[in-house]
């Protein structure tokens, strides 16, 4: 059963083959028998998960059912989700009951999906490696020395395990797209604004967006079904016609024009991702599709930019955590001051204050100008080479990431080298275009290779096409690590 | 040497919407502690904020009342410390773009008029209180106040005196009333003056060091505060030590101002664009709508009741004090002719005045309605009562017991304006007044007088003073 598609699941439950109980009870198993190993998921609730799963039933039952429901969602913890522990990986939120639901949470919840778990995070989104975490790291499914990516690095390894068929995650620099690369499995960040924000902790509010993680394109794109659409209460959601995402699912890519950036196959790419990579271009170039050169000039900037504004937003969202109204407070203090620093000190780990120094050094008075007001016009810059590159191509395509999956604890001395995991995705957030990582193969090591798809502003359902069409073609995404197979 | 005093004030207005600017939470005041904190107000993780757009028009409303710049672009910028009323660790505020620039007002002082230049109107939420009395060794946080919309107005440093600050806080407080976009109410925090105070000798062209007194909710303690801090800072510099640039606080008790912070301590805000807020934009069409549906402002009307209504300025300026009053004035006044709309502006700003001064309320308290004051009016100009009388007439009105007709016919206070019953009187008068008679006849004129006076306590006051003088003047010679 963990091995079906989530549409072969809403099939076997619409005919009664199962029932949404036996499905959520089979991947509660699946958790208890592996996560140990894992560490992907932090937070279960056996009784909600059922009973959510039991509401499902009566609801297919009453032939009032949709695509999603009584399918088993798996929630990153930065989600808040009524009655539910909400960490966000940090021990700062160790034991923050969220009282409300994320618009994505709510809609999902609307659609009848079954909150199947919180899964475990790098702390407040701030990682790539899933190091970062209060709850320990999470191991990587296919060789559990290495790291699952991050900062959805739960949710991605839930999947490539198949702990659940589906999962949220949160994408800020390629929080979904690279732990979806290192896990072999699907992630999709849509275009900024698609996906409320409202319930999502926030990170860096203009970065942040939420998507869904699963097995295959067609799979995302039911899950992006159910989680965009218009929310008042974020004013950065887009008012938009609802969108099906999977109605461009199956169209002939004859004639695509597949942009290849020459700056995403410079040196610095793992030579073996390299060759992975170029046998996904080759399998397009089969299914019809020509390719271009194009050039993203600013590119080489991103990871700087990024890392003046991510951490300027982050240091001013994550003050509201001071101890006075919720989440935690240190036992002992002097004075205010005192209390605050030693709330702080205590509630963060390392990268989360390194980056909130950062962040505050480069508002400082006197710095601002030079760090944040040009990395926001560099910003501009990186999203004006997207615009010229998709004048002459349809799709950006190139690896997800620089490398397969690390040893756990080979970068986390080393914070700049774990910044250049995320060279190839960071551009993306930075301009807001949607991008999509797929399983693309294997390196020498084994380990899987994901390969990036970057699509105009509002082109998930293209995207999402051109993922499916090689998936069609191509069984990449069918791979699971043996170990999981029962 | 002679001191020029520079002042400068920035108020805070809080906006009378009914929900918070950022929130749906309700903005009443009074409520329990933390019932009107919603998730975005109390900064629980992932909560974001929604401009409530009522707050926008208030403001806008007021740029086009001063003639100033609406910005059609305006930005949220964060402002960034910590303290524990402040719950998302960032107060929303619009720093290097305002959404209201320029602009003036001008304040009555006496006989002289003076334009106070704003610099910038913008918007920001309001932090919770404190409350640091209630609970033993530990301080309490409401959140009630949290997330409610201010319009801080700022103005230029063209005050000389305390006087003419109090004048310009005062014409402000009037017209953010009149605009309706704030309830005005002092001592709930709706109206929050800070004062920026300098000094410089008389005559210098470059401004003294600057104190900010912060927090003064009373044109009282305005003016008694910029006076005791002028002073410091003129004693100071006498003896030779010069001002320090500080914030600092007045404490009514001792009738001093105190440093609270000094410039170096002063926080590093790390103003930056709220990234949860877009731009605001207003519209052309917002604009014209807006403009089309302003009130007449209180110059325009003090202007009109001068040639309408041939009012002094001083009535028309008394008259228009709040948009309640002018229109409790041209509601009394319709259909008055002649000298009528200036007797009902003597009677509102008079007896109407006295009576609401002493109960402590204002225009809308009055018991009595425009169109019983005009009623009472009528009767004045058409004979039936005197002025005299009529003070009294109004007294019972005010006492609720009935329209001026009805109690000038229960009391029989109809002037006596029949010349046979005042003939009577008048001989009467006279047959018992011999020696004041005899008085009068020999020069007297002072007797005229004290014979009209019991011609009138013998009329009860009713008789018509006009035609008593008139037929004693004729009788006596």
């Amino acid at each position: 059963m963990f091995q079906l598609t989530i549409a072969e699941l809403s099939q076997r439950l619409a005919s009664r083959q199962c029932s949404s109980v036996e499905l959520a009870r089979h991947f509660l198993e699946r958790i208890a028998r592996f996560n140990a190993g894992l560490n992907a998921v932090i937070t279960l609730d056996a009784q909600r998960t059922l009973a959510a799963a039991a509401a499902a039933d009566a609801r297919i039952a009453a032939g009032k059912a949709v695509t999603l429901t009584g399918i088993p969602v798996l929630h990153k913890d930065i989600f808040c989700a009524r009655g539910w522990r909400t960490t966000c990986g940090s021990r700062m939120l160790e034991n923050f009951v969220a009282p409300y639901d994320a618009h994505v949470v709510a809609r999902l919840d609307a659609a009848g999906a079954v909150n199947l778990g919180k899964t475990n995070m790098d702390e407040f989104a701030m990682g790539s490696s899933n190091e970062s975490s209060y709850f320990g790291p999470v191991r990587n499914p296919w060789r559990a020395s290495l790291v699952p990516g991050g900062s959805s690095g739960g949710s991605a390894a839930s999947i490539a395990a198949r702990l659940a068929p589906a999962a949220t995650g949160t994408d800020t620099g390629g929080s979904i797209r690279q732990p979806a690369a290192l896990c072999g499995v699907c992630g999709l960040k849509p275009t900024y604004g698609i996906a409320s924000r409202y319930g999502m902790i926030a990170f860096a509010s203009s970065l942040d967006q939420a998507g869904p993680i699963a097995k295959s394109a067609h799979d995302l794109a039911l899950l992006l079904n159910a989680m965009v659409g218009f929310d008042a209460r974020d004013s950065t959601s887009l008012e938009r016609e609802p969108e099906d995402y999977t109605r461009a699912l199956g169209q002939p890519l004859q004639g695509l024009r597949i942009g290849l950036p020459k700056e995403f196959f410079s040196a610095g790419v793992q030579p073996d991702v390299a060759r992975a990579i170029e046998a996904a271009i080759a399998e397009y170039r089969r299914l019809g599709a020509n390719t271009v050169e194009v050039s993203l000039p600013n590119m080489g900037l991103s990871i700087p930019v990024y890392y003046v504004l991510a951490p300027a937003e982050a240091s001013s969202n994550l003050a509201r955590y001071d101890g006075v109204r919720y989440g935690h407070r240190a036992a002992e203090f002097g004075d205010l001051t005192d209390m605050y620093e030693r709330t702080r000190a205590e509630g963060f780990g390392a990268e989360v204050r390194r980056r909130i120094m950062i962040g505050t050094y480069v508002l400082s008075h006197g710095y601002y100008d030079a760090y944040y007001i040009k990395a926001q016009k560099i910003r501009r810059l990186i999203a004006a080479d997207f615009a010229a590159a998709f004048r002459r191509c349809d799709v950006i395509m190139g690896p997800t990431s620089p490398t397969t999956a690390f040893e756990l604890g080979s970068r986390t001395s080393d914070p700049v080298q774990m910044y250049l995991s995320d060279i190839y995705t960071i551009a993306v957030n930075l301009a807001g275009l949607p991008g999509l990582s797929i399983p693309a193969g294997f390196d020498a090591a084994g380990l899987p290779v994901g390969l990036q798809l970057i699509g105009d502003y509002f082109s998930e359902a293209r995207l999402l096409n051109y993922a499916h069409r090689f998936q069609g073609a191509t069984d990449w995404h069918g791979r699971m690590p043996q170990a999981f197979v029962e | 040497m002679t001191w020029e005093t520079v002042i400068g004030l920035e108020v805070h207005v809080q906006l009378s919407t009914r929900s918070k600017i950022f929130s749906g939470a309700a903005t009443a005041f009074g409520a329990e502690p933390n019932t009107q904190a919603c998730e975005v107000d109390v900064a629980l993780p992932g909560v974001l904020p929604v401009l409530n757009a009522a707050v926008v028009e208030k403001a806008v409303r007021f740029g086009l009342a001063v003639g100033s710049t609406i910005n059609r672009r305006s930005i949220f910028a964060r402002k960034n410390y910590f303290y524990p009323d402040l719950p998302k660790g960032y107060q929303i505020s619009q720093y290097e773009i305002p959404v209201v620039q320029h602009g003036s007002i001008d304040i009555v002082l006496g006989d002289v008029t003076k334009t106070v230049r704003l610099t910038r109107a913008h918007l920001e939420e309001d932090a919770g209180k404190s409350l640091h009395e209630d609970f033993h060794g530990m301080s309490g946080i409401d959140l009630n106040r949290a997330g409610t919309p201010l319009l801080e107005i700022v103005s230029e440093p063209d005050m000389r005196s305390a006087a003419e600050a109090v004048a310009y806080a005062k014409a402000l407080h009037a017209l953010v009333r009149w605009l309706d976009i704030c309830d005005g109410n002092m001592q709930e925090g709706s109206f929050r003056m800070d004062a920026n105070v300098s000094v410089r000798p008389a005559g210098a062209s470059a401004l003294g060091t600057r104190c900010e007194i912060k927090n003064l909710n009373s044109f009282r303690f305005l003016e008694r505060a910029i006076d005791y801090e002028v002073k410091r800072q003129i004693d100071l510099i006498a003896a030779g030590g010069s001002v320090r640039q500080e914030t600092r606080l007045y404490d009514p008790e001792r009738d001093e101002t105190r440093a609270m912070r000094s410039k170096e301590d002063a926080h590093d805000y790390r103003y930056f664009p709220d990234p949860d807020l877009l731009p605001l934009e207003i519209s052309e069409a917002f604009l014209a709508e807006l403009g089309a549906s302003m009130p007449e402002l209180p110059a325009q009307k003090r202007e009109r009741f001068t040639t309408e209504y041939a009012l002094s300025a001083y009535d028309a300026n008394l008259l228009t004090a709040s948009r309640e009053l002018a229109d409790y004035f041209e509601r009394a006044a319709a259909g008055l002719t002649g000298q009528g709309p200036k007797l009902a502006a003597n009677w509102i700003n008079g007896a109407l005045a006295a009576k609401l001064n002493e109960a402590a309320a204002d225009i809308g308290a009055s018991t009595i309605t425009p169109r019983a004051l005009r009623a009472l009016i009528e009767r004045i100009a058409d004979g039936t009562v005197s002025s005299k009388i009529a003070r009294d007439v109004f007294d019972a009105m005010w006492a609720g017991e009935g329209d001026a007709d009805s109690i000038i016919e229960r009391r029989g206070l109809r002037q006596i304006s029949d010349g046979g019953a005042l003939e009577r009187l008048v001989e009467e008068v006279i047959a018992a007044n011999g020696a004041q008679v005899a008085d009068y006849r020999a020069g007297k004129a002072k007797a005229f007088n004290a014979l009209v006076g019991q011609v009138m306590k013998a009329s009860k006051g009713k008789a018509n003073p006009q035609q008593v003088n008139d037929i004693l003047r004729r009788k006596l010679t």
